[in-house]
Parts: C-alpha cells; structure tokens; sequence
C-alpha cells in the first residue's frame, strides 16, 4: 500500500510543524499524525492558536494562522506531534473593538474554541477555581474511540415513554444515596436499578453542557460558609463537551467516556436519554459579562444585539443568542447532531425553545429555519425533539409552535388546568376532558405525542409541595422572597407546610395519588420530577436553582419514609405500561370503528352515558375507553374507566355496562390507603357491585373491564 | 516507579502482558505495541496482569479499549489483580463492563 503523503507537515512554527487544515469539520479533530483545528469569525482580521500544557497558566507556544491556511472566513490547520492527552488549546482573535456596531474583538483574550468536545478549567465540581488564570474554560482534545458495543439510540415510540426528570447531581450526592462517587454520571449509573424499578424508560437530563457552577456565585446569606451557586445550570459554556464536573472521572479528563458509560448502560436498561438543551443564551452575559468565547469570536453574528450594539435579552439571562443567523445555525445542529452520534442521544428538551423561532431581531417567524432544519436533519431524524414552548420575552406558544410533524411541547396548559382542577376549582371540566385526550384542542394536526403532559417540573414546586403550600417560600435564595413564581396554582390542604395534622396529611397524600393518576391515564407524554415519586420537598421554595444542598439533593431515606407514594408510582406507571389504550398515537376518532359497539373513548358522569358538561357540574367527571380500539384497533386490551370527583364528598358513579361475560375488576382507588389504593396488573379485584362505584372526596377510581 | 510491559505466549494460544509502574500518554505506545504482537502472535484470549501496575491515566484506558478493538469481540479480555485506583478508574468509565475482573490468574483463565 502506498503511504499517504497528505499528512506531511509543509509549514513550521517555533519547532511546530504545520499543514494546512481543513475547514470543516470545525473544531480540533484528531487526524492522522496530528490535530486539525479550525474556527471561524465573519469579522475577524487574524488569529492565532494557543497551545497549553494541560493546567499551565501560561501557552506552550501560540501559532499565527498562515494567510494561506485562512479560507473564507475560517481559519484551520493541522498541528502535528501534539501529545493528545495534556493539551489544552485556546485562540486570540484580531479584530475592531467598536461594540456600537457589535465588535467586541481583543487579541490580549484567549477565547475558548465554540466547538470544544471537553473543557477543563471546572474539573471538579465546586472547587475554587483560580480567578488570576485569564484562560478560564480551556478547550481540550476528546478520542472518539469509546467502546459502544453494539448500542445505539433506542428509538422507543414517543407515546410509549415515561419521561423522569433529573439533575444529575441532585440525584446521588445526598449521603443517603449509598453510591460510590455522589453526585455524578457514575453515581447515576448505580441507581439504575431503582429507575427501572420504579418503571420510568426515559431519562431527562437537566443540563450536562459545561456550565460555570460558579457564575453569579455569592455567599448564602442563611447559610455560613455554604455559597449560592449555579446550581442548575441553565447557563451554557461549551455546548459540545459534557460537564467536568458531573463525572467522579473529571480530574483525570474521562467526563466523556464516564457520561458514554452512562449512556450505554441506561440504553442496556431500555431507559433512553433526552437532554435539556439551553441554545437560547450563553454563560457570558451582558456587555458587563465575561469574554469566555463567542463574543470574542464573532459577537454580532453569535449574540442578538439591538442597534446601539447592546444585548438583547429575551432569555431573561443577559444576552440572546441568535439562532436564527445561518452560522448560529450551523452550529447548533453541528451540536446536536454530534450529540446525537457520537453519544447516542436519545432525544433533547429545548429551553425556552420559543427564543428559537425569532429572527436576528428578536420578532417571532412563520417559518424558523432553525425549527425546519432541526425537524427534517437526517441524523437527528429518529431523535425526540421537545420544546418548552415558551420565553421570558413574552412569547408563548403551547399550541401553535412550529412543529413541522416533529416538534413535541412542554404543555404547560395541561400542568395549569390540572392543578386547578385538582385543589377543587370549578367550571374546568371541559378543558380537562381535552387535557386527559392529549389536548386535541392544541394539538388537533399533530396527535397527542405532541404533549408532553407534566404536573411537576424543576421550576416550580415538587409534588409535595405543591400539596403542602399556598404560597411560595423562597427566603433561601436571598432574594427576600421576590423571585420565583407568585402564580403556582396550589393548595397546602389546610396548613401552610409542615404539619403532623393526620387529616391534612392524609389529603396530601391523596392529592398526591390523584396527579399521578391524571398523569398516566391521559393521552400524550408523561413526565415526573426526580423524587415527586417519594415526596420530596424543597419546604415551599420554588425557584431552587442556586441551592448546592438539601433542597436540590434527592434524600434517598424517603423511599422507606414515604414508602406509600413510591409503591403507588411504581404502579400506576405499570399500569400505563400494561395498557395500550392509554398509548395512542393518534387522537380518539369519539366513535366506533372497529366493531366493538363502544366508541373508542365515551364520557360519563355520576349517570353512565351521560357526561354533565354543563355549568351546573363543576366536580365530576368519568370516561371509558374500549380495549377493542388499542393502538387504532391494532393492538388488544382491556376496557378501563377512570372516574374522577373533586367534590369534597364522595358520590356514587353508575357504571357503564360491559360487553357480556366481561367484569369491572379495581386498579385504583386514590382514597383508600395502602394496599387497598392500587393494584398491580393482573392482581385487580373483581368489583363487587358492577353497577355502581363510590368515589370518594377528591379522588379517582380506575377500573378494568376484562 | 517506570513502566514495564512484557508479553508471554502459552501454549494454549494465551498472551499474557505484565503490567507495572504507571500507565500513562508517554508509554502507552508500548502498552499498544505488545497488543499488536499478541494478535499477530494469533491470541486466543489477551490477559493483563496488572497486579504492580500503580496507575493508569486516560491513555492507559483508550490503550484497553485498544486492544478491545485490535483483538475482536471473540477473544475474550481478562484483567488479573487490578489495584483499588485503577479499578476505581475502570468502573468508573464503565470499562469493567467490557473486560473480565479476576482477583488471580488461574487454570480455568490458562485452560482455553
């Protein structure tokens, strides 16, 4: 064979050979006997790479870019003989500083490459990083050389999936998780088991994009000692490389293969992995910001600027970044795609996904290139892609935001009604028949898939304390109580927080059972927050995103404590699992079609056939939905009916009449306690009187015809 | 301590490579090139003995997953005798999935 004379070095720098590179892909790429680096500025005049010894504060040696290794506006050249392992690079971009017109250049800066696959700098999370360095976040070099066996993307039907969402951190580093390395994607890894106990086959990560935990981090003002952190981190540095700091292996610069690990084993598990993607701003803030990278690089072309040159700020954040501009773009699906391939993403979850669909002005477009392109890209055509739906401009767009047949949302239209509904609001039931069909109101073009169906989220209060408080608490965060959401639509059941009261606790408890049973018997996508399935508390503060502690920290002895709760989730998701019914792809067509003598899905009141959805009925509800009409008749089940009273008082629900030889078997009976509240598939009780069901005060039954 | 790596062949078509002092990006290549003569040496099963092998830096993993690759799926990997750190490091990349842990190198790892 003959040996390639491609990868010979042409040029020379300072004992460094050199070649010209190649243009795409952008970033460092390992190639044959080198690294190839490439970067682009639409404004630059020059740049000049800087090569560190893995941790030095000051450059190995810095490369000037050759005029003739500069083609279009992208820079790129292989370096060769690089020692893969403890490099560290960065780059100086030449160029005006007039940020009247939205240049921000300046060559004293070493700017982190966009596209950097692993970055250094934060490599053990919550340690003081040291603020003299003026290379804070440093690109790093990543081997694609992971041993996947032969896993990939699971590609599980969107309406099978149960979504749980996590923060990595959050989920082990309590002591009482028992893991090995708390807090971390191995730490993770040991709780596998309980995730698939608990039933859930989808994972939704809260950012694992390198993140400064350290941005805006000042001291607790309750707590000493203890500092206020960007916990969360929904402020992106590098949107390319996993976060250091979430990996037990990130001193020693195995983030990547420890988060791959993680992967591959929920895949083995059959738990796919959706990440939450935050593309509308970045790390660096305003004009009073920090330089980490892209405002270095080309800030008019990476950031929304208004005219005099200042930052749009429709994220809430600082800045907006500007993702409808065709390089912005680029990158972003350059990001998701490599996520996609090179980590077998399963899916991703948008934040503030609104921001996406505005134009380089901020206004909202018909048709947002981005939103397109995402929704019809090859590689990401198997991937789940969820909007939240909405931003902290204003726009708000459950419903109507550009789907192209892809898109699913965030619905936060369901979470409202139903926490209304729930705590006893009245003139509802309407809205909530279209909630439980997966909001063929909303949704009318593109099925129940399209909503992803939710109670609970990160932001906002948890389960329990969605049950356990009228009102906010959120004097932790130092911000005496201003910030947060003022509207969470709850009900404490009689006394604000903690109380040992048996009648209020007992209620909880109930309401509790009540939305998980909403959640899995509605059409559309559940989602749990991480812990609302052992009632977890964050003790009323709902806006928890700088707390490094017992409110984000998932406390693993409230398995045993609140052992009713987890046993009642660990059914109801199997029940949603058992039957197909409540799975459907398609909205219900209200009729029969496949012979049954039953529509696919039948409302019914306290009188069976005859649904009150008149102005008189504020508390009761019921509805039937035919075996026979799984899955678009195509797949077998059972009958189920779910009546559901928010009356104080229980009321007596007449049944709808089976197909002969059949029998309402009890699943669920939220007022009841354990074991009598659920049964587990196959194991529900005949009824005794199949005309009639009593339903109690603020709850819900579901019954099997089989 | 340096790093030292030797190869041994059986009979039985087993390579066995001793492992010792500290694996990192320096001296992997040697770890890569033994693996290279244990394949062409035709290795039926590749055991690393690691028992004096201190530690191992990233390189040193991506030199497992190495041979992992080199040698193919059916030639299974067996690591003897790894010390607390690098089994740390292994299990905490998840690698402890792909290879076979043994506390000792015994007749039923020789005997193919």
């Amino acid at each position: 064979m003959v040996e390639r004379i491609d990868s010979y070095p042409t040029h020379e720098h300072d004992g460094y050979k050199l070649r010209t590179g190649r243009p795409l892909p952008f970033g460092a790429s390992l190639v044959p006997g080198g690294v190839n680096f490439s970067v682009y500025s639409s404004h630059a005049t020059a740049c000049t790479l800087v090569l560190f010894e893995k941790g030095a504060a000051q450059p190995l040696v810095e490369i000037p870019f050759p005029d003739e290794f500069r083609i279009g506006n992208t820079f790129s050249m292989i370096v060769f003989d690089i020692d893969v392992e403890n490099t560290e690079y960065g780059y100086r971009m030449d160029g005006p500083w007039e940020p009247e017109v939205g240049h921000r250049f300046n060559k004293d800066n070493i700017l982190m490459d966009p596209y950097a696959k692993a970055i250094g700098g934060r490599d053990a999370w919550g340690k003081p990083p040291n603020w003299d360095d003026p290379y804070q976040h440093r690109g790093r070099l990543v081997f694609d050389d992971f041993d996947w066996e032969n896993d990939r993307p699971l590609e599980l039907p969107i309406e099978d999936l149960i979504i749980y969402e996590a923060h990595v951190r959050g989920f082990t580093r309590h002591e009482s998780s028992g893991v090995k390395h708390p807090g971390t994607f191995a730490g993770l890894r040991e709780k596998i088991p309980y995730l698939k106990e608990l039933g859930i086959n989808c994972i939704e990560l809260m950012p694992v994009y390198e993140f400064d935990e350290f941005e805006h981090s000042r001291p607790n003002p309750m707590r000493e000692g203890e500092m206020l952190m960007n916990y969360w981190g929904y402020s992106t540095v590098g949107f390319f490389a996993p976060k250091a700091g979430y990996a037990a292996t990130g001193v020693l610069a195995m983030q990547v293969d420890e988060f791959k690990a993680l992967v591959k084993e929920l895949h083995r598990s059959g738990i796919e992995v959706m990440l939450d993607v935050v593309f509308n701003h970045t790390a660096e803030g305003n004009e009073r910001g920090p330089s980490i990278s892209y405002k270095g690089l080309d800030n008019k072309v990476y950031y929304m600027l208004t005219p005099e040159g200042y930052y749009f700020n429709f994220s809430g954040t600082g800045n907006t970044l500007n993702c409808n501009h065709p390089v912005v773009r680029g990158m972003v699906l350059d990001c998701l795609r490599y996520w996609a391939a090179e980590y077998h993403i399963d899916g991703f979850r948008f934040d503030l996904a609104a921001i996406l669909g505005r134009d380089q002005n901020g206004a909202p477009l018909a048709n947002p290139p981005l939103l397109e392109m995402l929704a019809h890209d090859p590689v990401l055509a198997k991937c789940k892609l969820i909007a939240e739906a909405w931003d902290a401009g204003g726009l708000y767009q459950v419903g109507s935001f550009p789907a192209y047949g892809r898109w699913a949302e965030w619905n936060g239209k369901y979470r409202d009604v139903m926490r209304r509904f729930v705590k006893g609001d009245t003139g509802l039931i309407g809205e909530v028949a279209q909630r439980l069909q997966g909001s063929p109101d909303l949704y009318a073009l593109r099925g129940p898939t399209a909503s992803v169906n939710f109670v609970t989220c990160h932001d906002g209060f948890t389960l329990h304390d969605l049950v356990a408080y009228n009102g906010k608490h959120n004097e932790a965060n130092g911000e005496d109580n201003r910030d947060g959401n003022d509207d969470n639509l709850s009900w404490n059941c009689g006394w604000e927080g903690v109380t040992e009261d048996p009648g209020v606790v007992a209620l909880r408890q109930q309401q509790m059972k009540n939305f998980a049973a909403l959640l899995m018997v509605s059409q559309g996508v559940p989602m749990i927050l991480m812990g609302d399935e052992v009632a977890r508390t964050k003790g009323g503060n709902n806006n928890t995103y700088c707390h490094d502690n017992e409110l984000n920290w998932l406390d693993w002895s409230l398995r045993e404590a609140n052992a009713e709760q987890f046993r009642f989730f660990k059914h109801i998701i199997a029940f949603r699992h058992a039957h197909p019914a409540l799975r459907s792809r398609y909205h219900f067509a209200n009729r029969d079609y496949v012979g049954s003598g039953y529509p696919d899905i039948s409302w019914h009141g306290t009188q069976a056939w005859a649904a009150d959805w008149s102005e008189n009925n504020d508390h009761t509800l019921a509805f039937m939905l035919c075996g026979k009409h799984a899955k678009q008749g195509t797949a077998q089940d059972d009958y189920l009916y779910v009546a559901i009273n928010t009356y104080w008082d229980g009321l007596p629900f007449e049944l709808p009449g089976l197909p002969s030889g059949m029998k309402w078997h009890i699943s669920t009976n939220t007022s009841m306690s354990a074991p009598q509240d659920i049964f587990a598939p196959g194991k529900e009780p005949v009824l005794d009187d199949q005309s009639h069901v009593i339903v109690g005060g603020r709850s819900l039954v579901i019954l099997v015809g089989r | 301590m340096a790093f030292d790596v030797s190869l041994e062949m059986t009979k039985n078509g087993v390579a066995k490579i001793t492992l010792a002092g500290e694996l990192d990006a320096n001296v992997a290549g040697e770890f890569r090139d033994k693996v290279d003569e244990a394949a062409q040496k035709g290795a039926k099963r590749l055991v690393l003995l690691m028992a004096d092998l201190e530690y191992m830096a990233s390189a040193g993993l991506r030199s497992l997953i190495f041979a992992k690759q080199k040698m193919g799926a059916d030639v299974d990997i067996y690591v003897i005798a790894a010390q607390d750190p690098v089994m740390d490091t292994m299990e905490m990349t998840g690698f402890h999935h792909s290879v076979i842990m043994r506390d000792e190198y015994d007749a039923e790892i020789e005997n193919i």
